[in-house]
């Protein structure tokens, strides 16, 4: 298990950064499927975006600090901000796609997003600002055995799943 | 960080406009596309098609700027399509179900195609 922390200006050009560190701290295992590696990425960075908005909303000059977590099976990825905070249920729901209001909803799709790319997420939100933690395993069969059993560990999976 | 943006004519179908963008496409650098499209929309172009071949990155804001595109293509009665995405741009399409409005053609000719046949 080893931890990686990322510190960034909370500035929209930093974004590539963050996502370039969290993609690189994935592929330090070399087990990560590459598209779990492009889905880590694409969460990391919408909540990097919501976590710079929230600086920007609040004109806070304060760091985003991003923590990985990386072991053989999964990553977990946090990101920290000093906004305001906000409550994810109090969202906007967008619109289905088939809805004519949906392209009035140019915004409000980074949660759906991240929700639906990572294997685990959540938002804390306090009063200091907000948490995101994601967890992404790196494999669907590495997830799902999570799921089923989330006390195995299983260093030697590749035998048993055909070495995915 | 490389982003660019070019437009050119369709060699095949001069009247349409076709949208070129090199780079990552996310908060920082939506701006400027949603600037030529936005641009684009108000020159009264035949139809419009976005090159996405160029883009390894793209994220929920990338997204908003292309669907804010297609609602003023409709608004002005302008084809709009979109072209050439790599599969993991196509996956941001797919998990939002923006596909369902926003089709991605596999090429930019074909993209031309569906708009000429529309």
């Amino acid at each position: 298990m080893g931890e990686i922390r990322l510190e960034i200006p909370a500035r929209p050009e930093y974004l590539s950064l963050a996502r370039q560190v969290v993609a690189a701290a994935a592929a330090v295992e070399p087990r990560f499927r590459s598209e779990r590696i492009d889905a880590l990425r694409l969460a990391v960075s919408e909540a990097t975006t919501n976590a710079v908005q929230s600086h920007a909303d609040l004109g806070s000059g304060e760091r985003i600090v991003i923590t990985c977590d990386l072991d053989e099976e999964r990553i977990e990825v946090e990101v920290i901000d000093r906004g305001g905070g906000f409550d994810p249920d109090e969202l906007p729901a967008v619109p289905e796609p088939g809805d004519p209001e949906r392209l009035e909803f140019e915004r409000g799709l980074g949660i759906p997003i991240m929700r639906e790319l990572t294997d685990e997420s959540e938002i804390r939100p306090s009063p200091e600002g907000t948490a995101v933690r994601l967890v992404v395993y790196r494999s669907e069969a590495s997830a799902e055995r999570s799921r089923t059993d989330p006390a195995v560990d299983a260093p030697d999976a590749d035998v048993r799943d055909g070495g995915e | 960080m490389l982003f660019d943006v070019t437009l050119k004519a369709d060699p095949s179908h001069p009247s349409l406009t076709v949208v070129s963008v090199v780079g990552e496409l996310d908060v920082a650098t939506a701006p400027k596309l949603r600037q030529e499209l936005v641009a684009l929309a108000a020159s009264s172009p035949a139809g419009v098609v976005v090159d996405l071949g160029g883009i390894d990155f793209l994220d929920s804001t990338g997204l908003g700027v292309l669907l804010g595109a297609l609602k003023r293509a409709r608004t002005a009665g302008f084809g709009f399509a979109l072209a050439n995405a790599e599969p993991q741009v196509a996956r941001v399409f797919e998990v939002t179900r923006l596909v369902d409005i926003l089709p991605l053609h596999p090429t930019v000719a074909e993209a031309v195609a569906a708009i000429v046949e529309a």
